[in-house]
């Protein structure tokens, strides 16, 4: 118990010091709707992923982002404006998204987020553009062809405070699962020979099978996460004219290129 | 194995822009806890009452925990209490705690070694207790931690490489990122990372033995 | 107030895996650092010369770069230079031992050289081959100045071994990772980790500093 006193003692001390240190948060607060702010500001601000290979990734030499997520949402910058390159892009994560956009510091998140009903607490959602699952990446000779072939003598690499271990785990209950810092490590373990596998979702796996051919994603998933863009809560407009773009999008042939562009085969 | 590919020019400068994190953090890590040490291993040297007692738990509690579960507690964990640090921050914050501590019982350790007839002599003379101890106690006593301050020095300088963990783009994490490239990269990086620390933290014990020698 | 004691109380079996994880890895370790570091020491100190350089150059090597370097290395380099995969804790304790022993080579190095050097002259004189000198004479003495150093490289070991959780082997760290995956209570789940740290480490570090001054009083006594 005195030993328990002192950490706590010692956490506090150093809260203490640094929260000093710390600056205040940004506050913003949006009364207009997001159409109205977007011609306004005569561009879209879009929050998208930087670091994903096919959906949002940035060229370090260009300065230029690019993915399937990008091309969505320049679908929309031409659908308000008439102009698809009148868009700004902001970095996000997984954490900062859903903040930012209540900031209002983007007008919307196209950075491969599923639909849940857990967010849409927090968010609104357009309709389904991209529909991804958990999937695995084998060597392009493995025997491997579903998740039903993993045994106890497979090893299977995922990274920590994912979803994806626990996901595993309950589809292939006799697999071992190692978790690694991060999805690059357990890439680069699994090129070295480390497992038989790679899981996570097959969004990333396409991204890494891409970076290196000796590597292929099966076809079967066996988790569901249907991809939506981000909006913020109740502005009915600004999502019926996101869904009216898939919609134009999907029958137009438009969606299937952009599909095909990034993912390397046609949608199913 | 790939050595041209590997250590192409852009690698090069990216690991180098790597390296250069890594020494960033480690010398202000180094100036920060060299500070904070010597004011904790003074006031448990000369037994301030209370302080002196809070120091020593401190202390004690800080340095038997692994600094990888220390790292991983300032970035992720003090989020949760409403300190949010970036990761240059936290890993320096990080250091600054573990390192403090290693130091302060150097420090400590320093001073106890100064001879007690000294002091005596000292105050004798007609110093007070706080001039005896900054004019006589600790500049012998700083001389004496030069070696085991330098090669605990070393060890931030390798400790750096933790911070791998929280992403912090150090010389490690730019290590993974060229091995994420390409698998035939991933010797000749190694090598090359092993030469940059190896180079820098010998050439410090070098120094450290030369001064020691100088001063024995 | 930030700490939920259900988070120790649901999954103290797994942080018991850990601590024995983290048990095991430093005991092993220890040991087999110690064979391999004496060895190396031995290098260090005969008069055979390639041997010498062979023995500086490991301790040298290994002691100015970072564990978790050598860490990666044996999970991602090992592998490709010779196509052994270990299993993920014997990779880590590959990794431990191979940095640790750098650190026991020169401790015991410098333990056998502060046996004065007329005592080899004297033992050799009196008809002893080197290796009976060095056995009956040197050692015994070096032992009680090597032990306090060992000590604290078992400390250094303890708290090294969490690396072990970058190479997905089990240990208090890869543990406390995965309560934490389940959990999302980050701040509970490394208190508690860091709890379980303490009762391995303060032990081991009260009974250093009682060995250390032990051995200082006999130093003392002898002068």
């Amino acid at each position: 118990m005195k030993r328990w006193s002192k950490v706590i003692g010692i956490s506090l001390a150093v809260a203490l010091f640094v929260s000093a240190l710390s600056g205040c948060v940004k506050q913003a607060s949006e009364d207009e709707g997001t159409i109205a702010k977007i011609k306004k500001q005569g561009k879209v601000i879009a929050g998208v992923k930087y670091d994903l290979n096919l959906f949002g990734l940035k060229d370090p030499a260009t300065g230029q982002v690019q993915g399937l997520d990008i091309d969505i949402a320049k679908q929309v910058a031409k659908k308000v404006l008439g102009d698809e390159n009148a868009i700004e892009f902001m970095e996000v994560t997984s954490k900062t998204r859903i903040p930012m956009l209540k900031n209002g510091d983007i007008d919307m998140i196209v950075a491969t987020m599923t639909i849940s009903e857990e967010r849409k607490k927090e968010i609104d959602f357009s309709d389904v553009y991209f529909t991804a699952g958990q999937s695995l990446l084998v060597p392009a000779d493995s025997p491997l062809n579903s998740i039903k072939d993993l045994t106890k003598d497979s090893k299977v690499l995922t990274a920590k405070g994912s979803t994806s271990a626990k996901n595993v785990r309950e589809a292939a209950p006799d697999a071992q699962i190692l978790e690694f810092e991060n999805y690059a490590e357990a890439f680069t373990a699994l090129k070295a020979g480390q497992g038989s596998a790679l899981t996570t979702d097959n969004a990333l796996l396409y991204g890494m099978a891409q970076q290196d051919n000796n590597f292929r994603v099966l076809d079967e998933t066996f988790t569901e996460e249907p991809y939506g863009i981000g909006i913020r809560k109740g502005d009915k407009e600004f999502a019926e004219l996101l869904n009216d773009t898939l919609k134009e999008l999907k029958d137009s042939g438009e969606y299937a290129q952009i599909y095909e562009k990034w993912i390397g085969k046609k949608p199913i | 194995m790939d050595f041209i590919g590997a250590l192409s020019p852009v690698n090069m400068q990216f690991l180098l822009n790597g390296f250069l994190i890594t020494i960033e953090v480690a010398l202000i890590s180094i100036a920060i806890s060299f500070i904070i040490s010597v004011l904790v291993g003074t006031v448990r040297y000369a037994k301030v009452p209370v302080l002196g007692k809070l120091f020593a738990i401190m202390v004690e509690t800080i340095r038997n925990l692994p600094l990888l579960l220390i790292i991983f507690f300032t970035y992720f964990a003090l989020p949760e209490i409403g300190i949010k640090l970036d990761k240059f921050t936290a890993a320096v914050i990080a250091l600054v705690i573990f390192e403090s501590a290693m130091i302060s019982e150097i420090v400590r350790g320093g001073l106890n070694s100064v001879e007690k007839g000294l002091i005596e002599a000292g105050r004798s003379s007609g110093l007070t207790a706080m001039q005896t101890l900054r004019h006589i106690v600790l500049p012998i006593a700083l001389r004496r931690m030069v070696p085991p301050m330098v090669s605990q020095f070393i060890s931030l300088l390798k400790d750096t490489s933790l911070a791998v963990v929280i992403a912090l783009p150090e010389l490690m994490n730019h290590v993974q990122i060229i091995n994420g490239h390409n698998i035939n990269y991933v010797i000749p990086t190694f090598l090359f990372a092993a030469l940059l620390y190896f180079a820098i933290n010998y050439l410090l014990s070098i120094a450290s033995r030369k001064l020691e020698n100088k001063h024995s | 107030m930030f700490i939920h004691f259900s988070v120790l109380t649901e999954h103290l079996d797994r942080y018991l895996i850990g601590l024995g994880g983290t048990v095991a890895a430093s005991v092993i370790s220890l040991i087999a650092s110690f064979i391999l570091g004496a060895i190396i020491a031995v290098f260090r100190i005969t008069p055979v010369k390639p041997l010498q350089w062979i023995g500086t150059a490991y301790v040298e090597f290994f002691r100015n770069i970072p564990l978790m370097l050598i860490a990666f290395f044996v999970l991602v380099g090992l592998p490709l230079l010779t196509g052994a995969v270990l299993v993920p804790f014997v990779s880590g304790l590959t990794a431990l031992t191979v940095y640790t022993s750098a650190f026991i080579a020169e401790a015991i190095r410098a333990g056998i050289q502060a046996v004065p050097k007329g005592q080899m002259e004297a033992a050799r004189s009196s008809g002893l081959t080197y290796i009976q000198a060095m056995r009956h004479v040197i050692i015994p003495q070096a032992v009680k100045l090597v032990i306090p150093p060992l000590g604290n490289q078992f400390l250094n070991l303890v708290k090294n071994s969490s690396i072990f959780t970058i190479l997905s082997a089990s240990d208090l760290m890869y543990q406390a990772d995965l309560i934490n995956s389940d959990t999302f209570d980050t701040f509970s789940t490394y208190i508690f980790a860091a709890l379980f740290y303490l009762i391995l480490t303060i032990p081991l570090s009260f009974g250093i500093r009682h060995l250390e001054q032990r051995s200082q009083n006999v130093k003392g006594v002898e002068a």
